[in-house]
């Protein structure tokens, strides 16, 4: 079963965005909270967060549980917090 | 922020009938947060969203000295659900499928083939990146390696790669960490910066 172009493709991009040292999953759980936070009000992510972002540039996984934190955090604006 | 300042957190950490409440509150909340999160997976109904509370509850009562009030308690909580229900659905959907189905029992070489390198209209720098790319994969990935990428690359979910390994979701992600860096260095060895290989695919 050889990879198919768009495979390829998606195999390099995954290489050009490796970095030497990247957080793993658990470690993005435990801080993809406040990242959302930040997002959510348009603030920069400070230096502390970027290797979130980095994470869920290459952690498919880890990007569709935060699309969907993000579907939650888009309803939970506009209600007030506890 | 402070995690003193979040009511229900600290009313988690107490006991009796201030912890009941809380707990009552949280079940609510983390029921409409996550039918809201998970909108779009049919599998989410009614009764996987109970179940996917009730273990969520659990798990984050577990890790409640964690909690580091770096964002209001609810979102924290929040992640946490998505992780435990996302996992439950990725599970689900994975269940009857084995990794030699996902990357096939051809041998180690023919997994990656040369679709894109040999064909005719190919052109010479896509067909040299890919050679030095399956050079790296050849000779420094381990066998591994090479398996948890190409079931990545196939759709296969972290989780369901680590089950078949006997191993667990962060240490295939170091797996799969461990196998870029090295395409990645191996690539730059070649001459080849990330640069280069986004452009020659960007074609």
């Amino acid at each position: 079963m050889p990879l198919s172009k768009k495979e390829l493709e998606g195999l390099l991009r995954l290489v050009g965005l490796t970095k030497d040292s990247e957080i793993n999953c658990e470690q993005c759980l435990a801080l993809v909270a406040e990242f959302a936070e930040h997002e959510l009000a348009g603030k920069s992510v400070p230096e502390g967060l970027k290797a979130v972002e980095q994470h869920l540039s290459v952690c498919s996984e880890c990007r569709e549980e935060y699309k969907a934190l993000q579907r939650a955090l888009g309803d939970l604006n506009n209600e007030p917090r506890k | 922020m402070s995690r003193d300042s979040e009511p229900l957190y600290v009313a988690l950490l107490r006991g009796g009938d201030q912890r009941d409440s809380a707990l009552s509150e949280l079940r609510v909340i983390l029921a409409r947060n996550l039918r809201k999160a998970l909108s779009s997976y049919a599998r989410a109904d009614d009764s996987f969203l109970e179940d996917a509370v009730q273990d969520s509850l659990l798990r984050i009562l577990d890790r409640l000295d964690q909690f580091e009030g770096r964002s209001p308690f609810v979102t924290w909580a929040t992640t946490i659900a998505i992780r435990v229900a996302m996992s439950e659905l990725r599970r689900h959907r994975w269940r009857d499928v084995s990794l030699e189905q996902v990357i096939s029992d051809a041998a180690p070489g023919s997994h990656w083939g040369t679709n894109v390198a040999s064909r005719p209209d190919g052109q010479t720098e896509r067909a040299a990146i890919l050679e030095s790319m399956y050079n790296v994969i050849e000779t420094q990935l381990s066998e591994k390696q090479r398996k948890a990428l190409l079931a990545e690359l196939k759709g296969m979910p972290q989780e369901e790669i680590a089950r078949h390994l006997g191993s667990n979701r962060n240490a295939v992600y170091k797996l799969t960490h461990d196998a870029r860096k090295k395409l990645k260095h191996g690539l730059e060895a070649a001459g080849y910066s990330a640069d280069d290989f986004h452009s020659a695919f960007a074609k």
